[in-house]
């Protein structure tokens, strides 16, 4: 019978890191490049729960409080990620991450 | 053929993670890009609950489907002018071919780690009593200065953001 082991939901993790990655390098909108940067924050908070489920000793929930944290600076940088971006587009009309390359107008 | 719910299970729920993430590269615009995202939280959510994390998979659901995704899809609004239609990629230097490429390498150094490290795994965990209680306790006696470091930084975050996206008149009467 095949067992779920810490393996597998390591292996799950890369892939969606490896899909992050992918995002970032191919996407032109700057939004789409932090759904990128969300899918690998993702990863990471899914290798912590897997390693606190297998690897930790029992009882402790510190891949736990770890991901959480996760979650909360997630959630704070798409914040500032769409606050810096909304600036981006009221100068130059554009969300491109190829086309925002000078730094003062 | 004695496969257990469980198992089923979490090939179900890497399915439902990993199938749209891969979609998020593919996609054609920017907003399938965030829907195929919706659904790749989903899943991660499901393998938390799946984890024996209840209450982290609940605050996936509350915290990335209910706010960063409407946040993302509100930037999605304020920032493209015809957004169905706008072509996400473009052919050339930055063409899904060259994310999945890089994606594939990437997947492959990891996957060779984590097949040749082989992590000690203890067996017979406890699993599936409710975490809320013990998280809530670890909080607020382990974790209780980063836990109120991280809700200063909240409040500066939120007060930047409501700062730098407001709209800015150029004809200010002052």
């Amino acid at each position: 019978m095949l067992e779920v082991s810490l393996q597998h939901y390591l292996l799950v993790a890369a892939l969606l890191f490896a899909a992050g990655v992918g995002v970032i390098i191919s996407r032109r909108n700057a939004i789409a490049v932090l759904c990128g940067v969300e899918l690998i924050l993702n990863a990471a908070a899914l290798n912590f729960v897997a390693f606190n489920r297998y690897a930790a000793p029992a009882g402790r929930l510190d891949g736990q409080v770890f991901t959480i944290f996760i979650i909360i600076l997630a959630a704070a940088e798409a914040a500032i990620a769409l606050a810096i971006l909304l600036n981006l587009f009221q100068q130059t009309n554009t969300v491109d991450v190829d086309e925002a390359d000078t730094m003062k107008e | 053929m004695d496969i257990d719910f469980g198992t089923i299970m979490f090939f179900a729920l890497a399915i439902v993670a990993v199938v749209p993430a891969f979609m998020v590269v593919l996609a054609r615009d920017i907003v399938r890009v965030a829907f195929w995202l919706l659904a790749s939280l989903c899943g991660v959510a499901g393998l938390y609950i799946l984890l024996g994390a209840d209450f982290l998979g609940l605050t996936q659901v509350l915290v990335y489907i209910g706010g960063i995704l409407v946040l993302i899809l509100f930037g999605i609004m304020m920032t493209s002018k015809d957004p169905l239609h706008e072509k996400a990629t473009a052919s050339g230097k930055r063409s899904p071919v060259t994310g999945l490429v890089t994606g594939a390498l990437v997947f492959a150094v990891l996957a060779a780690v984590i097949v040749g490290v082989g992590f000690e795994e203890n067996k017979g965990v406890s699993g599936g009593e409710p975490t809320t209680t013990k998280l809530g306790e670890v909080l607020l006696t382990d974790y209780v200065l980063p836990f109120e470091l991280v809700s200063v930084l909240l409040l500066f975050v939120l007060c930047g953001a409501a700062y730098m996206a407001r709209r800015r008149r150029e004809d200010a009467h002052a």
